[in-house]
C-alpha cells in the first residue's frame, strides 16, 4: 500500500496536503481507492462551496459501493479537480497526484493533532 | 467476454420486413392521415410471432430466478412465491372487478384490504396499518410524513429536523429520512454488531423527529437493546421507525410495538412471498402506534356497525394520498393469501426455519470464510472473504461471479459496508436441507480453487452465455438503447455514451 509521507490521513480515508500558499489539497488514499474498486462516477462541490468540519464534500461512486467524501476541515473551495469528474478512473490511476479532487482555504489555521502521519495511517490499515 | 458464441440476438437483429404477423382486421372507416408516425414508417423490427415467442422463452431460461435457482441475496429475503397466491388473485370475483366499481359489489375487495389492515397491524403488535404505500420506500416516506404531521401537530416540527440511523440500517433508511428533507446523523455499531448505545444517547438532541431502525438489522443482528433505544427516544420526544425488511427473522415470535417502536413498513415481497418483480407493482404496508392514527394516507378502509365495508376518504389529519389510486391490491391479496394459508403458528415457524437455515449455513461456512457473526445470526448471516482476499487475491466479487457456474445465485456483496469483502447470505426458510448443503459446498469448493487456481475465480464465471462483464463502463457509458454497431464503437473508443439511435424512435 502506497502512503505517502509528507501527508496528512483521516480515519476515513481522506488525505491531506498543506500546500505552500496555504491552502489545502484533499483526496482519498491509494487504499480506499482499492477498496472502491473503478471509480464511474465522482461528484465535486462548486467553487466558492463552504465545507464545515466533519462534512461531506462529494461522492465517489464504484460498481461496488458509493463512498461519501469527508473533509476534516473547515474552508472555502477555491479548486475542484474537472479532470477527476470527468474521468474518475484517473483516482484510481493516481489518488495522491492527478486524482486530487479538491482545494480548501482553510477558515482557520490548520490544526494536524486530529490527524494522521503516514506511518499512523499505514499501521491502521495494515 | 462472451463465453457462448449462441448469444440470443436483440429482435432487431431478428427483423426480416414482411414477416410480422398481423391480425388486424381489414380496414373498414374512410382512411384519413395520422397524426403521429405511423408503424411502416418507424424502424420497428418485423419477426414472426413464433420466433418472437421462442426469443423471449429462450431469455427467460437465460435468466436466473427464483423458480429456477436458489437466491440467497441476502436483506432481499428471496423466499418462493407459492402458486396459491397467484391461483387466488386470478379468481374472477378479484381479477375482474374494476377499481371504480361501486362498494356495494366490491365488498369482497374491501374486505380483503380491511382485513389485511387488521392482521398487518396485529403482527405488528400495534394499532392500525395502512395497505396503500406502493414500495416499501414509499412506506417509508408515508412513515416520515406522519412523523412530521405528529410533531407538526405538536408545534415541533420546525424544531425537529433531523432523523438519527445506525450505520447498521437499511440504505434505503438515510435516503429515504433525506428525500424528506431531513438531516440524518448516523450512529455506529459496538463490536457486537448492534447500535452503539453512547453513540445514540449522544446523538439524541431535542432537534430529533425520529431514529430510523432496522432490527434484526443489515448484519443479521437482533437489537438487543430496542427496549432501552426506544425508551431513551421516547425520553427525547423522538419517534421510533422500523424498518420491517426482515421482519421473516421475527414473524411471530416478538412484535415492534412491545419494543417501543411507534411505526413501521412492512416488505410484502419480502416477508409474505409476493413477486419481487423487478420494479414492478409492490406495496409497503404501514402499521402504526395509535397516536399516529390520525395521519394515516387515505383512502383507509373501514368496516361500519353494519358489517358494510367503505372506502374513507374524510380523514381531516390525513397526510394525504400517496398516488392516484387505490393501491396495489393484487399484492396486498397474495400477502393476505401467504399469512391466512400459515396462521399464526405457521408464520412462526417461518420465521424459526429461516434462522435456523441462515445458522445452518454460517455453521458450516464460519471455518472456511470469516464472519460478522461469531454468536449466531437470525435470518441471514454475514461472511467476509477478506482473508482470502489477501492471501491468494480473491475478492467476495470473484465468489459471486463463480458461483452462478455452481447454479446459485450470488449472495449480496459488499453490503454491509461496514464488513470488509463482505457477503451476505439469506436463505429464507423456504429451501430444503439438500439445496443448503449443496451451496455450502459450492461456497467450499469455491474456497479451494482460490488457493489453486486463483485466475479461474477472476474469470469466471465461465458457464454462463456472458462471462465477466465490464461493469465500469457499463456504468460509463449507461445506454439502454440499441444502437448501430457504429455507435458502439465510438463509445468504446472515447468513453462517451452515444445518444443517437439511428432509426429508433426517441422517448
Amino acid at each position: 500500500m502506497n502512503t505517502p509521507t509528507d501527508l496528512f490521513y483521516t480515519e476515513s480515508d481522506e488525505w491531506l496536503r498543506r500546500e505552500d500558499d496555504g491552502l489545502v489539497t484533499l483526496g482519498i488514499t491509494d487504499y480506499a481507492q482499492g477498496e472502491l474498486g473503478e471509480i464511474v462516477y465522482l461528484e465535486l462541490p462548486e467553487v466558492g462551496t463552504s465545507i464545515v468540519a466533519g462534512g461531506s464534500f462529494g461522492v465517489a461512486e464504484s460498481v461496488k459501493a458509493v463512498g461519501e467524501l469527508h473533509s476534516p476541515i473547515a474552508g472555502e473551495v477555491v479548486a475542484a479537480n474537472t479532470d477527476a469528474t470527468e474521468n474518475p478512473g484517473v483516482v484510481n490511476e493516481s489518488p495522491f497526484e492527478n486524482g486530487w479532487m479538491i482545494r480548501l482555504k482553510p477558515s482557520e489555521e490548520l490544526d494536524t493533532s486530529s490527524l494522521m502521519s503516514a506511518e499512523q495511517y499505514a499501521a491502521l490499515r495494515a | 467476454m462472451l463465453n457462448s458464441p449462441s448469444l440470443e440476438p436483440l429482435l432487431f437483429e431478428l427483423s426480416d420486413p414482411g414477416s410480422a404477423s398481423d391480425y388486424l382486421p381489414p380496414l373498414d372507416v374512410p382512411e384519413a392521415p395520422l397524426p403521429f408516425a405511423t408503424r411502416a414508417e418507424l424502424d420497428i423490427p418485423e419477426v414472426d410471432e413464433h420466433s418472437v415467442v421462442r426469443h423471449f422463452t429462450r431469455l427467460s431460461q437465460n435468466t436466473f430466478s427464483i423458480d429456477t435457482h436458489f437466491y440467497p441475496l441476502g436483506s432481499c429475503t428471496m423466499k418462493y412465491n407459492p402458486k396459491l397466491n397467484e391461483a387466488v388473485a386470478a379468481m374472477p370475483g378479484f381479477a375482474s372487478v374494476h377499481p371504480l366499481q361501486a362498494e356495494t359489489t366490491s365488498q369482497g375487495w374491501l374486505e380483503v384490504l380491511f382485513r389485511a389492515q387488521e392482521v398487518l397491524a396485529k403482527i405488528a403488535g400495534l394499532d392500525a396499518c395502512t395497505v396503500q404505500p406502493l414500495a416499501g420506500a414509499q412506506g417509508e416516506f408515508c412513515g416520515l410524513l406522519m412523523i412530521r404531521a405528529y410533531h407538526n401537530a405538536r408545534g415541533e416540527a420546525d424544531k425537529r429536523r433531523r432523523i438519527v440511523v445506525p450505520d447498521s440500517a437499511h440504505g434505503t433508511n438515510p435516503a429515504s429520512a433525506a428525500r424528506c428533507g431531513y438531516a440524518v446523523t448516523t450512529v455506529k455499531s459496538n463490536a457486537e454488531g448492534g447500535v452503539d448505545m453512547d453513540a445514540m444517547r449522544a446523538a439524541l438532541k431535542d432537534d430529533v423527529a425520529a431514529v430510523m431502525i432496522t432490527n434484526p438489522n443489515t448484519l443479521g443482528v437482533f437489537e438487543a437493546q430496542i427496549e432501552e433505544l426506544c425508551t431513551l427516544a421516547h425520553e427525547n420526544g423522538a419517534l421510533v421507525y422500523m424498518d420491517g425488511a426482515n421482519m421473516n427473522a421475527i414473524l411471530g415470535q416478538a412484535r415492534p410495538g412491545d419494543m417501543g417502536v411507534d411505526v413501521m413498513h412492512y416488505n410484502v415481497h419480502k416477508t409474505f412471498s409476493t413477486p419481487h418483480g423487478g420494479g414492478g407493482p409492490g406495496a409497503g404496508p404501514v402499521a402504526v402506534r395509535s397516536i399516529l392514527e390520525p395521519f394515516l394516507p387515505v383512502p383507509h378502509v373501514i368496516q361500519a356497525e353494519s358489517g358494510e365495508f367503505a372506502w374513507d376518504w374524510d380523514r381531516p389529519d390525513a397526510v394525504g394520498s400517496l398516488h392516484g389510486f387505490r393501491g396495489n391490491s393484487g399484492v396486498i391479496l397474495r400477502a393476505l393469501t401467504y399469512i391466512l394459508r400459515h396462521g399464526g403458528e405457521g408464520l412462526r415457524q417461518v420465521s424459526s426455519d429461516a434462522v435456523l437455515s441462515a445458522n445452518y449455513i454460517l455453521a458450516r461456512l464460519k471455518g472456511t470464510y470469516e464472519t460478522a457473526n461469531p454468536n449466531g445470526c437470525k435470518h441471514e448471516c454475514v461472511l467476509s472473504a477478506s482473508k482470502l482476499r489477501s492471501q491468494y487475491g480473491v475478492s467476495a466479487w470473484d465468489i459471486a461471479k463463480r458461483l452462478p457456474d455452481y447454479g446459485f445465485h450470488a449472495p449480496t456483496v459488499y453490503f454491509p459496508t461496514i464488513v470488509k469483502e463482505s457477503m451476505m447470505i439469506e436463505p429464507t426458510e423456504t429451501e430444503t436441507k439438500a439445496t443448503l448443503d449443496a451451496f455450502c459446498e459450492a461456497m467450499l469448493a469455491i474456497a479451494e480453487e482460490a488457493k489453486n487456481d486463483p485466475d479461474l475465480l477472476h474469470r469466471a464465471p465461465l458457464t454462463m452465455p456472458v462471462g465477466r462483464l465490464d461493469e465500469a463502463n457499463a456504468a460509463k457509458c449507461l445506454n439502454l438503447c440499441w444502437t448501430t454497431p457504429q455507435a458502439e464503437e465510438a463509445c468504446e473508443s472515447d468513453g462517451e455514451p452515444k445518444r443517437e439511435i439511428a432509426g429508433a424512435p426517441t422517448y
